[in-house]
């Protein structure tokens, strides 16, 4: 039983500095769970604190079922993977590996055998003997993870695995840890995992929760779906997704029997399930949010099915970007920068559009989200979706 | 058919080309020759004292003052070792053995203490935070800017009173206790300039702060202190004024004394005597150089890092 609880944890620095603020969150046991934001958001300094790293200045944290505060890293169960490996130069890969089962006083056998067994599991028994410096950075990742696993921890805590990896190397180990990390669980050993990272690609892709975190407070916590469609806040509705979400200032006006958003001098209906959750904010100004697969060409839309949601606009071309099999269309509406996501096949009067030139595009409307234009919040989180 | 074109083709564009690559090729050549001859007439320059000094080493007083040719007129003289056999023998009742064996008695304490506190003074400096380390920093940057001498009187004094004048406690004592500021900021840089991730990675393996220092910083300081040991092994080497000041028995005299002392012995000096034993007094800091200088210049490129 290795859940991780966090129970008002605050981090001062001695400088006076309040880098977090009362964070509140459960790690269950055996989950994965991915904490993500913009650099500076202090989900490096949870990590640390829950690894030990960091002193704890308020609040209370939980390893299973016993207060670690006060404890030191080696005796929190825990295991680390960091941003640069952090292999110790002078050995080699396996007394990396071995260091801290030698520390622990662990008899030689077992070391041997733990060692060769997580050898085996990552594909990397040809590497130890080698320095780490002659290895490549996805091989010392390898070894990095494979240090941690030889110390069979209750939590394995990453703090930008895969960062420092190129780009395809990065999606292979990526795929790699979510697989090692459902091995682990499947055979019944301990595999809660806490993973830091700033790109939401990975968050999306590896976390089965997500924890978003923005200077020192977590705004949402869910699956990545659920993130995804029902953000609370703008800052959520932006940072996850990519390309990232339109998310422009507009404002609430009344139409014949219903509500409708003018951006600039254009106004789109909104849905009758908005109503409610809007009447009384009509003539307020809000942020107008719309993701870019959910804005496309009156073909597209036709083949998506969701041509009685949409409403079509006059919009301003600006500029295609062919990503293969999606075209990536930048254009404007009542004077804002928007972005769509058509998929190749129904860019149709795009390809040969020019800049400045009026196109029609459809909006989906009932995937649109309206967020308050001082606070951020989803003002539509009840309505939108649901139908 | 494509594939002929490119045959038939290839050699009538590269003719032309070839030969503008051999005067590309001629000129580079000249220019790297021009370069290195330059090269080799300076240094030559720089070095022919030491050449000369070692053709001293085999010449007559006469002729040692009268050329400045550094071979012998007679060449056959470079066969005859017998300065070197005089020079070690001495005019004293002690051979030179016994001066070199003393100097390695002061340097090789000296170097261990030094590491050791250096490295102690250094991982307590770039590691830790405590009250009143900033202060305390800049004080020992401040006495680097000491003259040597300024401490000279009280130190002696002081040493005077603890009973330790003509023994080696004085040259090695100060050295455990990291007064050699310079290496001490040499350390603090590199150990600065070396990431923490490696140690928190340790710490979270479970090792405890000396633990820390003797299993990780240590290895990972190895650049450094070769660079600290292989200067103060020649600088406490070359030491003349400490060993003038401190020792007074023939008996204990390191090399850098006992070769002054040859010069003083008698009005009448066999130079080239001297000479071969200054020589001599040159390989274990040479020695020492060129074994250390693979780390030396490493410096501080080795870590785990690699992206």
């Amino acid at each position: 039983m290795a859940s991780v609880n966090l129970e008002k944890i605050v981090k001062t620095y001695p400088n006076g500095f309040e880098a977090v603020h009362g964070v509140d969150l459960e790690v269950r046991d055996g989950e994965f769970m991915v904490f993500v934001g913009p650099s500076g958001c202090s989900k490096s300094t949870i990590l640390r604190m829950i690894a030990g790293l960091e002193s704890i200045s308020g609040g209370e944290l939980k390893i299973g079922d016993t207060v670690v505060n006060n404890l030191r890293a080696k005796e929190r169960g825990i295991a680390m993977v960091f941003q640069n490996y952090a292999l110790y130069p002078h050995m080699k890969v396996y007394d990396n590996m071995a260091f801290g089962l030698k520390l622990a006083g662990l008899p030689k056998q077992e070391i041997h055998e733990r060692v060769t067994q997580a050898a085996k599991m990552l594909e990397m028994e040809h590497l130890l003997d080698r320095l780490p410096r002659q290895l490549s950075g996805g091989q010392a990742q390898r070894v990095a993870v494979g240090r941690c696993i030889v110390k069979r921890p209750e939590v394995f805590l990453f703090d930008e695995p895969l960062s420092n990896l190129d780009a395809k190397l990065r999606a292979s180990m990526r795929v790699r840890l979510t697989e090692l990390h459902r091995e682990l669980r499947d055979r019944g050993q301990p595999s809660t995992a806490i993973y830091v990272t700033h790109d939401q690609v990975e968050a999306m892709t590896m976390g089965e929760r997500i924890c978003v975190l923005k200077d020192g407070t977590i705004q949402q916590v869910d699956t990545p779906t659920t993130l995804y469609d029902r953000p609370v806040n703008a800052f959520v509705a932006g940072f996850i997704g990519s390309p990232e979400m339109n998310i422009r200032p507009a404002t609430l006006v009344a139409r014949d029997g219903g509500l409708g958003v003018e951006i600039g001098d254009t106004m789109l209906p909104l849905p009758a399930a908005f109503s409610d959750a809007l009447r009384n904010r009509i003539g307020q100004k809000v942020q107008f949010g719309i993701r870019p697969e959910h804005i496309g060409t009156p073909r597209s839309i036709l083949a998506s099915g969701s041509q009685e949601r949409a409403a079509i606009a006059n919009c301003l071309f600006r500029l295609r970007e062919h990503m293969g099999n999606e075209v990536y269309t930048h254009f404007e509406l009542g004077g804002h920068d928007f972005a769509a996501r058509i998929p190749t096949d129904f860019a149709g009067d795009i390809d040969a559009a020019e800049r400045g030139q009026t196109i029609q595009l459809g909006f989906v409307m009932d995937k649109v989200h309206i967020f308050d234009a001082d606070t951020g919040l989803n003002l539509t989180l009840g309505a939108s979706q649901l139908m | 058919m494509s594939s002929d074109t490119a045959v038939s083709v290839m050699p009538k564009t590269r003719i032309p080309s070839n030969a503008e690559v051999l005067r590309t090729q001629r000129k580079e050549r000249i220019s790297l020759a021009l370069r290195y001859l330059i090269l080799g007439g300076v240094g030559l320059l720089m070095l022919y004292p030491l050449f000369w000094l070692l053709g001293a080493s085999f010449k007559s007083n006469q002729e040692i003052f009268t050329t400045i040719w550094f071979l012998p007129r007679d060449l056959t003289r470079l066969l005859d070792f017998s300065a070197y056999y005089n020079g070690w023998m001495t005019r004293t009742e002690y051979t030179f053995a016994t001066y070199f064996l003393n100097s390695f008695l002061i340097v090789i304490p000296r170097v261990i203490v030094t590491l050791i506190s250096c490295t102690l003074v250094a991982y307590s400096f770039a590691r830790f935070e405590y009250p009143g380390r900033k202060f305390l920093f800049s004080i020992m940057i401040g006495t680097m800017l000491l003259p040597p001498i300024v401490l000279r009187v009280p130190q002696y004094l002081m040493f005077k009173e603890l009973g330790m004048i003509d023994s080696y406690w004085p040259l090695i004592l100060p050295s455990a206790f990291a007064v050699d500021t310079f290496f001490t900021f040499l350390v603090v840089q590199f150990l600065r300039g070396t990431p923490r991730d490696m140690e928190e990675a340790a710490i979270i393996d479970g090792c405890n702060a000396l633990q820390l220092l003797w299993h990780i910083v240590v290895p990972l300081l190895k650049p450094a202190l070769i660079s600290v040991a292989l200067f103060q092994f020649i600088w406490t080497m070359n030491d003349f004024i400490g060993p003038l000041i401190y020792i007074s028995t023939v008996e204990k005299y390191p090399v850098s004394l006992a070769l002054k002392m040859s010069m003083d012995v008698s009005g009448e000096v066999e130079w080239a005597n001297i000479i071969a034993i200054s020589i001599v007094a040159l390989l274990p800091s040479l020695t020492v150089f060129f074994l250390a200088q693979r780390y030396f210049i490493e410096g501080a490129t080795s870590s785990g890092i690699k992206g």
